[in-house]
């Protein structure tokens, strides 16, 4: 019998289970997937938890319940991966050998990177909101929060999800709006980017949204260090910017695992194929989501793009066949700006976010890169989808891997080296 | 866009970056960096050669990169190019801007 092995019990990782059992069954083959958590967090719940739109019920079910039957569950702490032997080496010592391994560990965010910012402040007046814990921590902050200098802060790039630092700051916007505090609130977005988002058509829209909304924005930031003190974060330049509630994304790293198995570059990710998603090192290694190098966006949509086509090179390189070189980088994401309304950006490696209608093409009913209710609903039904249908590696009816060109408004983006 | 320096003629793109390496030599990269009020010393060039070799290899730049290379550290960078330094550098290196960032 032969193994395939999945590290890592998230999105991409439960999505690849949930297609490869129906291909790869006993006896033939064993599939595995080891996580040592319990729980499986909806992780874009946490820009709505602090806001109290939602309750951690919401956002947390177990590991357990989205990983089939047939799939042999692990729950070990994952102590090294050896790619010369094909082995997998787990705490305690107990070895896992593995035919096919797929990557699938993820980015967290690494507070320790920046001088201060897991300092004296942290979780009481400096906060991050990409964790459970820093989520829950900025709700209870923010439900008897009085006012002052709220800064939203990104540190650098890549992110996980990069427009969610936005989206946190025209809900804030909202949610102080509600309580009728927001003339008490000076709000700042900081970002290490020339502009609002890393797309220049996205920019243009979002600079002016945050405009109308009466927030600052400090761009071209690169963060030194956070005084804990003067409660200021200082830039390499010595801009200093004050704040009395700093809410930061900090830099996010791939898992320490990736570190500690010699495979990743200097963020901890692995180097990868952009279009197959096979590791550039290791034919029988692929890589899934947040944890691989390519120029594509952090964010679920992804990895749920990337499965499809995974899950095909797979079974291709199981027959001996050449790889499909399909990943076109495709990430669709809501942009929630706050009042019930959002916007809808459909991108991927060589086309910028633009405006148009989509799933159908000149129907919609969603609007690209124009604020709607229709989107902001959307977001929210997502949350659905993604416990019912994405987890499940169910297709979604109407929308590809890759991403369809008809229906929208295009010029060329530059292409991203790599 | 088209630009005269020194009476050559250079091409660059709407935010200034030069759209063909082989345009550019040290005059160009002079004549840029007064543009950004930067006069270029000797540690500048270091700089500059360093972001041009990187180019030429295809790596993709990004001022963590380049803070760990050990040709010149975060603190110093913003010294020399101050402000957005990476996105300065390479302008005047005649190289394309970073896309790091996704």
């Amino acid at each position: 019998m032969k193994n395939l092995v999945i590290l890592g019990a998230g999105t991409g990782g439960t999505i690849m289970a949930n297609h490869l059992h129906h291909h790869l069954k006993q006896p033939d083959w064993q599939i595995s997937i080891i996580d040592e958590r319990k729980e499986h967090y909806y992780q874009p719940g946490y820009l709505f938890l602090p806001f109290d739109i939602y309750a951690p019920e919401d956002i947390i079910k177990t590991v357990e319940e989205f990983v089939p039957k047939d799939v042999k569950l692990i729950k070990k702490k994952i102590d090294r991966i050896l790619p010369t032997g094909n082995k997998i080496e787990l705490e305690g010592g107990e070895e896992l050998s593995y035919d096919i391994l797929i990557i699938a560990t993820g980015a967290k965010i690494a507070p320790e990177e920046t001088e201060g910012m897991k300092g004296a402040e942290w979780h009481k007046s400096v906060f991050d909101f990409y964790t459970y814990e820093g989520s829950l921590a900025l709700r209870n902050k923010l439900r008897d929060w009085e006012g002052g200098k709220l800064v939203v802060h990104i540190t650098e790039m890549p992110i996980k999800c990069p427009v969610a630092p936005l989206e946190f700051t025209f809900l804030a916007d909202s949610f102080f709006k509600h309580k009728d505090i927001r003339d008490k609130v000076d709000i700042t977005y900081v970002t290490p980017l020339s502009g609002a988002f890393t797309k220049p058509k996205a920019t243009e829209a979002l600079d002016h949204l945050l405009e109308e909304k009466n927030i600052n924005i400090e761009s071209d930031f690169a963060i030194e260090y956070v005084d804990n003190e003067k409660k200021e974060i200082v830039d390499y330049g010595g801009r200093s910017i004050p704040f009395d509630l700093l809410v930061t994304v900090p830099t996010n790293k791939g898992d320490e695992l990736i570190e500690r198995s010699g495979m990743g570059d200097d963020l901890n990710y692995v180097p990868t194929n952009k279009a197959t998603l096979q590791s550039k090192e290791y034919k029988n290694v692929f890589v899934i989501g947040d944890a691989s190098n390519i120029p594509a966006s952090k964010a679920g949509s992804v990895a749920h793009f990337e499965a499809e086509i995974l899950t095909d090179n797979i079974l291709l390189y199981i027959k001996g066949e050449p790889l499909k070189e399909e990943f076109d980088g495709h990430a669709n994401c809501f942009i929630e700006t706050g009042n019930g309304k959002a916007l809808l950006i459909d991108f991927n490696y060589t086309h910028e976010p633009v405006e148009g209608s989509f799933p159908f093409p000149g129907i919609g009913p969603l609007r690209l890169l124009k604020e709607s209710r229709m989107n902001h609903m959307g977001k929210l039904a997502f949350r659905w989808i993604y416990w019912n249908v994405l987890l499940k590696g169910t297709h979604i009816p109407f929308v590809s891997a890759t991403m369809s060109e008809s229906g929208k408004h295009y010029e060329k983006a530059e292409p991203v080296l790599n | 866009m088209e630009k005269t320096i020194d009476g050559k003629s250079i091409t660059v793109n709407e935010e200034g970056y030069l759209k063909d390496f082989n345009q550019w030599d040290e005059k160009v990269g002079e004549a840029l960096a007064a543009e950004a009020n930067i006069t270029l010393t000797p540690r500048h060039w270091e700089v500059l050669k360093y972001l041009q070799k990187e180019q030429q290899n295809q790596v993709a730049l990004s001022i963590r990169r380049v803070g760990k290379s050990g040709v010149v550290d975060i603190k110093e960078l913003y010294q020399l190019f101050p402000m957005a330094p990476l996105k300065t550098a390479t302008k005047i290196a005649g190289i394309p801007k970073p896309a790091s960032c996704i």
